[in-house]
């Protein structure tokens, strides 16, 4: 192919690696994005006795690189017994760092509704549920799903660390083949790049048109 | 299912705590180099992305896409791998022999790589936030400086570039603890000397792996608090007025 040594089964060697890095991205989003929701929401109306311990573990888990999280959490998880494998604990530590994101995405969405928004729901007879999911939901979105398509390529970016606990992912799997074929290496790394990108930069594209779009309504 | 048949060694890592901090040293060397190196090449980024040259723009595009559409990690293989083959490609074409220059060509440092690798990113992210910092300031600021007589070079130094870097002060900030915590990716490229790498090193010796590197987690913890205090400290006396 193109002269090179690089042959169909390593490309599709890579692609399966880069379905993987979707699959843990997938897992990683939907169990990080139902707890952020649910911190966010407690994140935005505790009193100080709650907001303080639950906002200091999730700043750890922003302050401490998610590597060592891997491997941290890998070590331990063998220490007690459990035997995971590799996939699912890249996926929970993937989770649990998106959720520390994600809490913070949702509750400044909840506090950029204006109070007296929310107020007037109630007093329009709105439960306290109705008023979350009609009134503060539809215009939080406005502000938080910019910056959530934004986590999402995070993730996708980070999920390249799960590596260190032996998840063959795309990065992987391309480093693999690097180490046989050590002179294509830049050929089989713009190849990986080149499938992040194609991944990332549309998504991002959308995200900042979103922006655009719905801050003009504004 | 829990039944715990492992001692928790934590001696042995508080006694390894020299090295580590000496470590912690070279991961905020890097990151710091890599922001000072980020911000130089984010500015010239961003104002080449408003630039008339087509060559400019486009240049800076690239960069900066490819800075925020691909993981880190990637860029730092791209410095630790890509670059070696480059030369060698270039050595090939051109009949040079590198070797007898003794100029190793297969061999990067890790360091170095890290290093570039990350000021690569920093420079990429950098620079988008720099775009929306310098739309933050207004342009009759600059047509005020030029009518008193500045430059175009000295009104943009002396007046336009210190009321973007007050805007976008918070952003930077998070960018320097990011550096800081993906200076870790250097283990995958051989770096030993950073305070992942270090870790891991005496976790390969003692196979202490909990205890190394939570005692680690703790020291990249301290290190992203001090920074963003004393940014907050610095953001204080600064924008007083």
């Amino acid at each position: 192919m193109f002269g090179t040594s690089i042959t169909w089964g390593d490309i599709s060697f890579m692609l399966s690696g880069a379905g993987l890095t979707l699959a843990i991205t997938f897992w990683a989003m939907l169990g990080g994005t139902l707890a952020g929701l649910v911190f966010g929401v407690i994140r935005a109306q505790s009193p100080w006795y709650v907001n303080y311990p639950l906002g200091t573990v999730l700043d750890v888990l922003r302050s401490v690189p998610l590597l060592i999280q891997f491997i941290l959490f890998n070590s331990f998880q063998s220490i007690i017994g459990l035997n995971m494998n590799p996939f699912v604990v890249g996926c929970a530590v993937l989770a649990a760092y998106t959720a520390a994101f994600c809490t913070e995405i949702v509750r400044g969405g909840i506090l950029s509704v204006p109070t007296t928004t929310r107020r007037a729901a109630r007093s329009l007879g709105l439960t306290y549920w109705q008023d979350l999911r009609e009134i503060v939901l539809p215009l939080g979105t406005r502000v938080m799903l910019p910056s959530w398509i934004g986590l999402t390529l995070g993730v996708m970016k980070d999920t390249a660390l799960v590596y260190a606990i032996g998840v063959i992912e795309l990065l992987r799997s391309s480093q693999i083949i690097i180490t046989r074929k050590p002179h294509e290496a830049l050929v089989i790394l713009a190849i990986a790049g080149l499938m992040y990108f194609i991944v990332s930069f549309p998504v991002s594209r959308l995200g900042a048109h979103l922006e655009r779009k719905w801050r003009e309504n504004d | 299912m829990f039944d715990i048949n492992y001692t928790f060694h934590w001696n042995q890592a508080f006694r390894a705590l020299p090295d580590m901090l000496a470590g912690a040293w070279i991961t905020l060397q890097i990151a710091v180099l890599s922001m000072v190196i980020g911000i130089i090449v984010g500015v010239v980024l961003a104002l080449a992305k408003q630039s008339r040259f087509v060559a400019a723009r486009g240049f800076a595009t690239t960069w900066i896409e490819i800075a925020r559409n691909t993981p880190a990690l990637f860029q730092v293989y791209m410095i630790y791998f890509g670059i070696p083959a480059v030369l060698q490609l270039v050595a090939s074409w051109f009949d040079i022999d590198f070797r007898a220059m003794g100029i190793n060509i297969f061999y990067l440092d890790s360091y170095w790589a890290v290093l570039v690798g990350i000021a690569f990113n920093n420079a990429g992210y950098l620079a988008e936030t720099f775009r929306g910092g310098l739309r933050a300031v207004p342009d009759t600021q600059t047509r005020a400086a030029r009518s008193l007589g500045f430059g175009p070079f000295d009104a943009f130094r002396l007046i336009v570039l210190p009321q973007m870097f007050r805007a976008v002060f918070h952003p930077m900030t998070n960018q320097m603890v990011w550096a800081i915590l993906m200076t870790s990716v250097g283990i995958f490229v051989g770096l030993n000397i950073d305070l992942t790498g270090v870790t891991q090193e005496l976790n390969a010796r003692t196979f202490r792996t909990f205890e190394f590197f939570a005692l680690a987690a703790a020291i990249y913890y301290v290190i992203a608090k001090i920074v963003t205090s004393g940014a907050r400290l610095i953001a204080w006396r600064l924008f007083r007025y």
